[in-house]
Formats: C-alpha cells, structure tokens, sequence
C-alpha cells in the first residue's frame, strides 16, 4: 500500500520539478514536498499504521524520495538559475559609450599655479614661506630698505597711500626686513603676495603680485644667487634654460643684477616674445645692501645675503603665454577654465 | 637719456666700433640702450641742384617748371608748386628713386601733362629745421646759402645722419645722466681715452664780481652749493651752426646765445643752469631762501604761483626771481636787449625741488634733472664750461671771480677694503691686476699694498660708498658672465617648505577646485558704492589718498561685493553656470585714522549659480570644507538676515559658538538691482576664526566590537520646524547608547495634514561592552519618541 504510495509520490514530484519553469516554482514545491507540513511529512505521519517489521524498510524508501526530490529540485534550480542570470545580465546590459556623470572640476588662479611652481622649486632648497602685510609702514617698504626720503626710487613706483606713514606695500621686500628682525641667520625665505602701485595698462595692474626671496648667511656669494635661481628658472620653465645677470640698480641690494632668461619660445634665437633679443627679463635682484642688514641688526661683516623679486603675473603670462594682463583680474571662467 | 654718436665721438675715439657693439657693450655694463634712432635712415638721392630757369606752366597757373643743374645726374626738369624758389637757387632735390625722410618715394612722373624728374624739398622733407640749418623751417623750399657740390648727397654733406642712442640710466648714476657722464663710462667700458670738454676762460679784470653781485644762502640746508659768474657787454645773436646742431640732434630748439649755452651745458655736464638779466636783479643780491607764506611769482611760461614756505626761491634784494632749481621768473628773463647777465650754477635738494614741482604742478628739464640728483662738484665744473663758451662764442666779458656759496665740503670719499672682501662677495677671483685696471679705468684712484686697497672715488660718483660697489663696478666690467652657478658651497643648510597653516590653505583649495571651484583673483581694494549698496559698515574701511579713482578707492572689509560681481560679470558673457572663489585678506581698521597697521584677515568666499545650484550645493561644500579642516566643533547653521541676503535662505555659521561667517541665496530684490535674474549662492567664511578651532592632532578611539543597531523614526512635524531643532531633541533625549543621528528624507505632500512635513531619521545605537538587545532598542526609541512629543509636539507618522 505504502510502497505504491511512496512510488506515485516520487513519479509525481519528480515530473513537477522537471516542469518547474522558475526558480521561485521550485522553491513553492520544496514547501510542499519538503515542507515542516508537506507531503515527505504527511508519509512519515502514516508509518504507524505499517507493521513494524515494515517499517525500517519503509524508512529507508520514504529517505530515499525525499533524497530524490532534494536531488531533483537541487540541480533543476542550478539549472533555472544559470538560464535566469543569463537573462538578467543580457536585460541588463547598458550603452558603455554613453558619457560618464559629470563631476564639476575647477582650477587655481595661472598666478597662484606659478606662485604653487616657485614655492616647491625653492623649498627643495631649503626655502620657507614668511608673508607679511600688505598694508605696510613706509618705514618697512622704503625706509629700511635704503630708500629715505629724498631718493629717486620713490619715484620709480608710484605708491598709494593711506597717510603720511601708511601705505599699500609696493613691493614684496618690504618682507625682507620684517623677516630679519624676526629671525637670525641662516634664513632662507620666499615672501610672496599682493603688492600695489598706482599704474594701470596692458602690462600694469594697480594690484600685482610678487615674490620676493632672501638668503642670509655666512659666505653667500653672487654665484650662490646665480645657482639658486637658475636652478628654480629650469624647475619652471625647462631643463636647457639658460639664464644671463647684467647690472641693474635696487637701493637695498648692491651689486643688484637684472636676470634674464633664454627665450624659451625660440631657443634663444630671437622671435617676437623676446623682441629679437633671445632673452626674457625675469627679474631683479643682488647682494642684499650692508646698510640694509645693519638696519635689521644682522652685522655685514659676518654675514652675507642675496635677495630676488619677481613679478608673478609676469611669469604667468610668459608662461602660459597671455597677452595682456587685465585677464588675470577679468575672472571669466572661460579664462579660468584654460588652466 | 639720449645720447648723440655725432656729440659723443667729441669726447671717445669710436674708430671700429660699430653702432651694434657699443650697443652690446653699454648693456653688459648697465646701460641698457632702449631705442638706437636712425637720423636720416631713408633720406636717399637728395641731392643739391642749382635752377637754370624758371617758367610757367602752360596748363596750371599755381606750378612752375625748373629747369635744374643736377650734377652728375644731368640736367633735370622739375615741376614745383612752391613760390619762393629762383633762378640760380642751389636747393634739394629728390631725383627718380628718391627717398624722403618720412620713408615717401619719389618717381619720374607727368604734372599737368608734363614731365617732371624729381621733386624740390622743404628742410622737412629732409627730417631737419632751422636749428640744425638756418631756413630749413621755411615755408617753402630749403634754398642753400653756402655753395655745395651739384648732384652730391645732402644727408651726406651736411651731416644729417646721426645715431642717437635712448639709454636707460638707473637711479644710482645720476652722473650719466649727461653727454659727458656717459661719454666717460663709453671710455671705460671700450678702454679708451676720455677727451674732455675745455674749462677755460678769459676774464675782464677791471671787473670783479664781488662789487656786482652779493649771494645769500640763507636756505643752506636746501642748497648744498650755489655758484655764479657775472658776465657784461652781452650780444644776444643767434648760436653758431656747431652749438645748433647739438641741440637739435637732442630735440632742442635753438633760442639765442645766452639761453642755448645754459641749455648746452645742462646736457653737456648735466647741470641745470639759469642766466638771470642783472638790471632786473634789483641790489644786484641774490638770496637762496624760502618762500614767504603766500609770496607770488610769474614764471618765464607767464604761469603765476602762490607759494609757501615749503617752496625754494631765488630772490633778488626784493622779491623771488625764481623757482630754485625748476624754472626762472619772468620778470627777470634775458631778453633781445640784455646787457649783463648773472650765470647760476647749483646744487638743490632733489627732494625739494620734487615737492615743490608736484606741488605747483611745474615741470621743466631742469627739475627733472635736479629730481635725479646733481653733484656738488659738478656745479662748478659746469658754470666754467658755461664761461667758456662766453668766450668762445665771443659774446660777453666775464668779471673776475666766481661767487661760490659752497656749503658741502668737496673731499673725495676714500674706501678702504680687499681684494679678498671684493672676490667674496661675488664668488669668483678677479685678478688682482684686472681689478685695479677697472677702478682706474672708471676713475677711481688705487693704492696697492698686498692684500689690502685704498680707493679714491671719483667726486661725482656720490652713489659709490663702499666695497659692494667696488664689487659691483668691478664685475660689471670685468662680465657678469665670469659669474658661475653655486649652491650654497660655503653655508648651511636649512630645513624650506610650509608651516601648517600654509598646508591647510593649499588643502583647502584644493578641496575647492575638486569641488568644482574657479580661483579668482580680485583687487583689493573697491568703490565706496559697493559699501553703500550691500549696506556695508563703513567704520574700519582703509580709505586710500591717492586712489587711481573712485571705484579702487576704499580697502575691502568682506570679499563679497567683489566675488558677487564675478558671477555677475560671468552671467552677462552668457556664462551660465559657474562656481568661484577667493582667498584673501580683509583689511579692518582698528581705529580710523588708521594710527597703527589695521588687522589682516584671511577669508574665504565662494559663490555659485546655474541651473543645478542650490543652497544645498553649496552648504555642501561648506560643511564638507570645514570637516576637511578637522575642526574640533560641529559647524552650526542659525537663519539669519543680512541686508543684501535672501532673508528665508541665509545662514550664518558658528564654530564652537564663534561665528565664522555666513551663507545663503542673495535676495532676489537685490540680484534685481544688480541686473541679475538668476539665483546666485554666496558663502564668506573666516580662515582666521576657523583656524583657533582646527585640531589636527589624531588619536585612536576603540571600535565597538558589538554591532550596532539601527532604527528609522518617521516623523510627522509642523512645516515651520526645523532639522536643527529636532535632531537637537533627539540627542537630547537621555539615551546613552545613541551613536548618531542622521535625517534621510524629507517629505511634503496632500496626503499628510495641513501644515505638517513627514522627516524620517536614521539612529544608530551601540554600546562598546555588549550587544543590544530588542528590548533595549525598544526602550531607547521610546524615550526618544517621548521627548519629541513632549518638547516640540512631534508624533511618529
């Protein structure tokens, strides 16, 4: 009687499983045969009416169904899934050509990206950044830097003032001096910044930026200044620029150079940015001025120092290759956008 | 300044030397030659003829045809149109092929039906005027005097070409600023000999200054030296060619003898001169002083000033003559019949005259060269060239004597030093005896003894003062490129990069530009209008003295104005999306008028629109901006108002209880005003105030090693409430476990009450010694849910 149960059982629930079309099928007739209340279980309720000596054998078919339909049901589902994934990654399978979401990138200022350039060229050398104010006493902006009163200097930028004794920096030096008070030597400072003159046109801005650097120690040389900034010039424009000092005059340095540099759009050959020439000036600079250390309490007879400024719009523009100096402070993001 | 090679070849032998290499040489030794003008560069076959014969023209009443003597070049008809030719005429002709001095072509052609072969020139046309020929500035054709060679070049035979070099002279030597000062460092620089100019003259001996003139310096401390000479039986003529000539090859024009030797020595020597009409020098007294309070004078341009102590005058015994040092009175001006003249000669304060020429607005040579600075010594040098070329010119009778009023004692500066102190400075050897050969060279005298040398410097060198000079006179000599590259051979090392503070700017920025954000660059300084219009406090704004105008005329208290009228200026180029910033100082007075330097401080402004633009966007940006800074406290956002804000969408944002600025939308009433009907998002943060609140110091907190327990509250508030608020209620609630609380949506629709918002938040719970159980959870949750209810009223939904 069982045993013919048990074999209908097993012809049924296997024909089913065959047919089962989807995984979740599959997973409805492993409830009803397999289930706490399934079929499996409602044939194990009947063994007692099967007589004892029956019954280990009895046992052991209705474990063998029960393998069976496991067995059945476990490979039919390997089998519906491998089809079911197959479907899902074909459903799912998406344009890879169509653009990426957009993530909004901005940029820095070309001046802050020179002023980033020079800032890592000279801190391999040893230099550290000092910035001071930019609305300065005239005695840290001239005074101090051997420019009194009287001097002709004065007259080469024309500064604004707030009174008598106040004005807008126009130059980055007056660092220099706030520096030595500040610190003994050996110092090796950049001193970078906003600085002011009352100037306006395709090369001028009432507000430009500068960086000034300072070396002071025992035994600087003019060769020292040469290598320092030569070696910065191949750091920011490239490997093969050669640089060239001639005289120059700064009040606070002596002898004060004018630097120069290979003109890197021809080679030094002559072309229209280097008006024939081959070389670009870059900047000024010179052995920082006796009277100048003395004025900080640094005593000249021990020490010695160089000391550089440059114009960072000026390299910006050389750089980057900028005609006029008004899109640096026009701000128009299809300018910013360049860099 | 300029500088003539036909005036400087006086002076320095230039045999071989080209106008391309001395160019070269004068830059390698600091004179940078600005502009090399070519005088008469395109005058071309412009060559004398003599007029054979005048006739009408048959066709045109106002033209003539010559028939002209070209030399080699035949016989030529020439069709003119000017009126003040003749027959036998020697005049300038450009023949076929011709060049004129403004670069025109001249070409055989027809006027009128007839034939013409060349053209007649005015002294224009040949780039010339009566100072460098007399009647070369008449209206009409230049008509010859003298006889010339026919068919021979006139650039040539009267020497019109010329090279002037424009020579920029730094500030340091003002000694160049002259023919002679500069001749004398050409000489150094090509190693050749300097021939100097003649100082001598001749006097009248039954006349001695002393009984003409009497000088007062009674202002000594603005006139280091003041000279002068008396000269009588003055005959105003015209200069000589020669004397011409030079003032023309320097763009001067030629006035008459007296007042073109003053002119002549201020750019031979570089001296300003004047020359004062004795009979209207009243007491035949001068006195250098100051100005009395509201003394008038009228000087030579008829212009009147009203002076002030401030200002230098020459007086005679009675009244001012002049403005020292900037320009002569006209009541005492030489005239056609002047007879006796006072030549003066002297040094004036340059920053005296600087002020007093700014101050009155007058300018003259004069004054631009005493701005530069002249040399005592000079002075006097100068005032007996001028007595020489009295002489020379033959034009007067010199008393005896020079007054001199010298006030700076004329000992030549010495400089001991060595060689030693000179090489270290700049890094290589010079050889000794290439050093010694340079200072001589430039004029300084040399004492040898071993190591050790004595310079003397030269008395018109005033900028020289010790060996960094010499160094410098001696390497701009020698070559700046015997100058090799070193790095610090003999010095220490030292540790270069950024302090924390720089690292965290650079951070921050880089945050930014990741962002999305555009660096800007603004000025500094604003117009008073933006103060105005964005209601700004006025009462720690920096206002400048001098500003280049009204709209960069005060220092900036916020970088708002400037960043807002960034997007502005983007919108109106049709730029419609955009994300800016700045990080700069604001400048806040700590009194005004500003006695002491005003704070510094650092901001930061960011400011965005476009269409994806939010105040979420950008309060985003903000908070993850300040996490990134590792603040110690949670930013806190309060609504707030500000005049130009948006009064529902402005925040402003506190740091452990300090504020730290503000953000928010610009209110649209305002963006109006500014022509703008986007909205624009602004934010103005601190650096100063956020940096007292950064803790970058990092520590290791225990991980929990038991899992944490989340639940999600819907909550069913009134509109008006907000996340703030709640969120404050929920942590406060009395809960221990509780780890964090974050809001994650936010619902508003018909289906919940009036007036009410749905906003759900995620709790985190965890404790760090056991694992929560269900009930726990349950027991948290219910405390929670009572204090909303009991605080703000709120029901779960």
């Amino acid at each position: 009687m069982i045993k013919e149960k048990i074999a209908d059982l097993r012809r049924q629930a296997l024909e089913v499983v065959k047919e089962a079309r989807l995984s979740k099928d599959l997973a409805e007739l492993r409830i009803k045969y397999l289930g706490k209340s399934g079929e499996i279980t409602s044939l194990l309720k009947g063994m007692r009416e099967v007589p004892s000596d029956e019954r280990p054998m009895v046992g052991k078919l209705v474990n063998d169904l029960r393998e069976a339909i496991e067995n059945a049901i476990g490979s039919k589902e390997n089998q519906l899934k491998a089809g079911e994934t197959e479907e899902r990654l074909k459903k799912e399978t998406i344009d890879v050509t169509l653009p990426g979401i957009k993530l909004k990138q901005g940029g820095l200022h070309p001046v802050n990206l020179v002023r980033n350039e020079l800032i890592e060229a000279f801190s391999g050398l040893g230099f550290k950044v000092f910035e001071g104010p930019e609305i300065e006493l005239d005695y840290y902006n001239f005074k101090q830097l051997n420019i009194p009163d009287d001097h002709p200097a004065r007259d080469m930028q024309d500064t604004f003032y707030i009174n008598e004794g106040i004005l807008l920096r126009t130059q980055t030096s007056a660092g220099q001096i706030r520096c030595m008070e500040k610190e003994k030597p050996p110092i090796k400072v950049l001193s970078p910044g906003r600085v002011y003159r009352s100037d306006y046109d395709a090369t001028h801005s009432p507000m430009f930026h500068q960086m000034e650097g300072l070396v002071v120690d025992k035994g600087i040389t003019l060769c020292d200044l040469k290598g320092v900034l030569e070696a910065v010039c191949k750091k920011v424009f490239a490997p093969d620029v050669k640089t060239r000092l001639r005289p120059s005059y700064f009040p606070f340095t002596e002898p004060s150079v004018e630097i120069d540099v290979s003109c890197s759009e021809c080679g030094g050959k002559g072309c229209s940015l280097c008006k024939g020439t081959g070389w670009i000036e870059i900047l000024g600079a010179g052995m920082v001025n006796r009277v100048v250390l003395e004025n900080c309490g640094v005593d000249p007879d021990v020490y010695s120092g160089f000391a550089f400024g440059l114009g960072l719009e000026r390299i910006a523009m050389l750089k980057y290759g900028i005609p006029d100096i008004r899109y640096l402070f026009d701000n128009d993001i299809r300018f910013l956008k360049q860099f | 300044m300029k500088l003539p090679l036909s005036w400087l070849k006086e002076y320095v032998d230039l045999t071989d030397i080209s106008v391309k290499e001395l160019e070269s040489k004068l830059f390698y030794c600091g004179f940078e030659v600005e502009e090399i003008i070519h005088r008469g560069k395109n005058i071309n076959k412009i060559v004398f003829c003599r007029i054979l014969s005048l006739a009408k023209h048959p066709n045109a009443d106002k033209l003539t045809i010559c028939q002209v003597d070209a030399g080699k070049y035949g016989n030529l008809q020439i069709i003119t149109a000017a009126t003040n030719v003749f027959e036998g005429a020697l005049v300038p002709v450009a023949v076929d092929g011709a060049t004129l001095d403004n670069g025109e072509t001249i070409k055989n052609g027809k006027l009128r039906g007839e034939p013409s072969y060349g053209m007649f020139c005015s002294g224009e046309e040949l780039g010339i005027n009566d100072s460098f020929y007399e009647g070369a500035s008449v209206n009409g054709i230049l008509i010859f005097k003298e006889d010339y060679p026919l068919g021979a070049e006139v650039k040539d035979v009267l020497g019109i070409e010329d090279y002037i070099f424009d020579i920029s002279v730094t500030a340091n030597r003002p000694d160049c600023q002259s023919i002679l000062g500069l001749a004398r460092e050409i000489s150094a620089v090509l190693n050749r000999s300097l021939k100097m100019p003649s100082f001598e003259y001749s006097v009248d001996k039954t006349v001695k200054i002393d009984d003409k003139l009497k000088v007062f310096v009674e202002a000594a401390d603005l006139c280091p030296r003041y000279a002068a000479a008396y000269v009588s039986d003055i005959k105003i003529e015209k200069s000589p060619e020669w004397l011409r000539r030079r003032l023309f090859s320097m763009g001067l024009n030629s006035i008459n003898n007296v007042v073109d030797i003053t002119n002549y020595v201020l750019l031979e020597m570089g001296q300003p001169m004047h020359a004062f009409d004795y009979n209207f020098l009243t007491g035949g007294e001068i006195d250098v002083r100051r100005a009395k309070e509201n003394e008038k004078i009228t000087t030579l341009d008829e212009k009147e000033f009203t002076l002030n102590g401030n200002n230098l005058v020459i007086c005679d015994g009675e009244k001012p003559v002049a403005l020292a040092g900037i320009m002569g009175g006209l009541n005492s001006e030489i005239r056609e019949d002047t007879k006796e003249i006072v030549f003066e000669a002297a040094k004036f304060k340059r920053d005296n005259v600087r002020k007093t020429s700014r101050a009155l607005g007058q300018r003259s040579d004069s004054s631009a060269r005493f701005e530069k600075g002249v040399d005592a010594y000079t002075t006097m040098l100068a005032l007996k060239r001028a007595l020489h070329l009295v002489c020379e010119l033959n034009c007067g009778k010199i008393a005896e004597g020079i007054i001199d009023r010298n006030v700076e004692s004329l000992q030549p500066k010495t400089i001991e030093t060595t060689f030693d102190k000179i090489n270290g400075l700049l890094g290589i050897t010079v050889p000794k005896e290439e050093t010694v050969n340079i200072l001589n060279r430039l004029d300084f005298k040399t004492e040898v003894k071993g190591k050790n040398l004595k310079v003397t410097v030269p008395l018109y060198r005033e900028d020289v003062e010790g060996f960094p000079d010499l160094a410098e006179e001696v390497i701009r000599e020698y070559g700046y490129d015997h100058i090799e590259c070193t790095l610090f051979e003999n010095s220490s090392i030292t540790d270069g990069g950024k302090t924390d503070a720089q690292r965290r700017e650079e951070a921050m920025k880089k945050l930014l530009v990741d962002a999305g954000f555009f660096e800007t660059i603004t000025y500094s300084f604003v117009s008073d209008k933006y103060f105005e219009q964005y209601s700004l406090d006025q009462s720690k704004a920096i206002k400048l003295m001098n500003p280049l105008g009204e709209d960069f005329s005060l220092m900036r208290t916020s970088l708002v104005p400037s960043l807002v009228n960034v997007a502005v200026k983007n919108l109106n180029k049709n730029n419609y999306d955009g994300r800016f910033f700045e990080y700069a100082s604001v400048y806040l007075a700590k009194e005004l008028p500003l006695k002491e330097l005003p704070e510094e401080r650092k901001k930061i402004c960011l400011v965005c629109y476009g269409l994806l633009e939010s105040f979420y966007t950008l309060k985003g940006v903000v908070e993850k901006l300040l996490s990134s800074l590792k603040c110690k406290s949670e930013p806190v956002f309060e609504k707030t108002n500000i005049a130009y804000m948006h009064p529902g969408r402005t925040a402003e944002i506190s740091l452990g209880g300090k504020n730290i600025g503000f953000m928010g939308e610009i209110s649209p009433v305002f963006a109006e005003k500014l022509g703008i009907d986007k909205r624009i998002y602004v934010a103005e943060l601190d650096f100063s105030t956020i940096s007292e609140d950064i803790d970058e110091k990092i520590s290791f907190k225990p991980i929990a090693k038991f899992p944490s327990v989340e639940r999600d509250l819907a909550l069913l508030v009134d509109k008006t409430a907000t996340n703030a608020e709640i969120i404050d209620c929920i942590k406060n609630s009395g809960v221990k476990n509780m780890e964090s609380v974050e809001l994650f949506d936010v619902y508003e629709g018909i289906i919940l009450p009036e007036g009410k918002k749905s906003m759900a938040y995620r709790i985190k719970f965890t404790c760090l010694d056991r694992t929560l159980s269900v009930e726990d959870v349950e027991k948290y949750v219910g405390k929670i849910l009572k204090n909303l209810k009991e605080k703000l009223g709120v029901e779960i939904r």
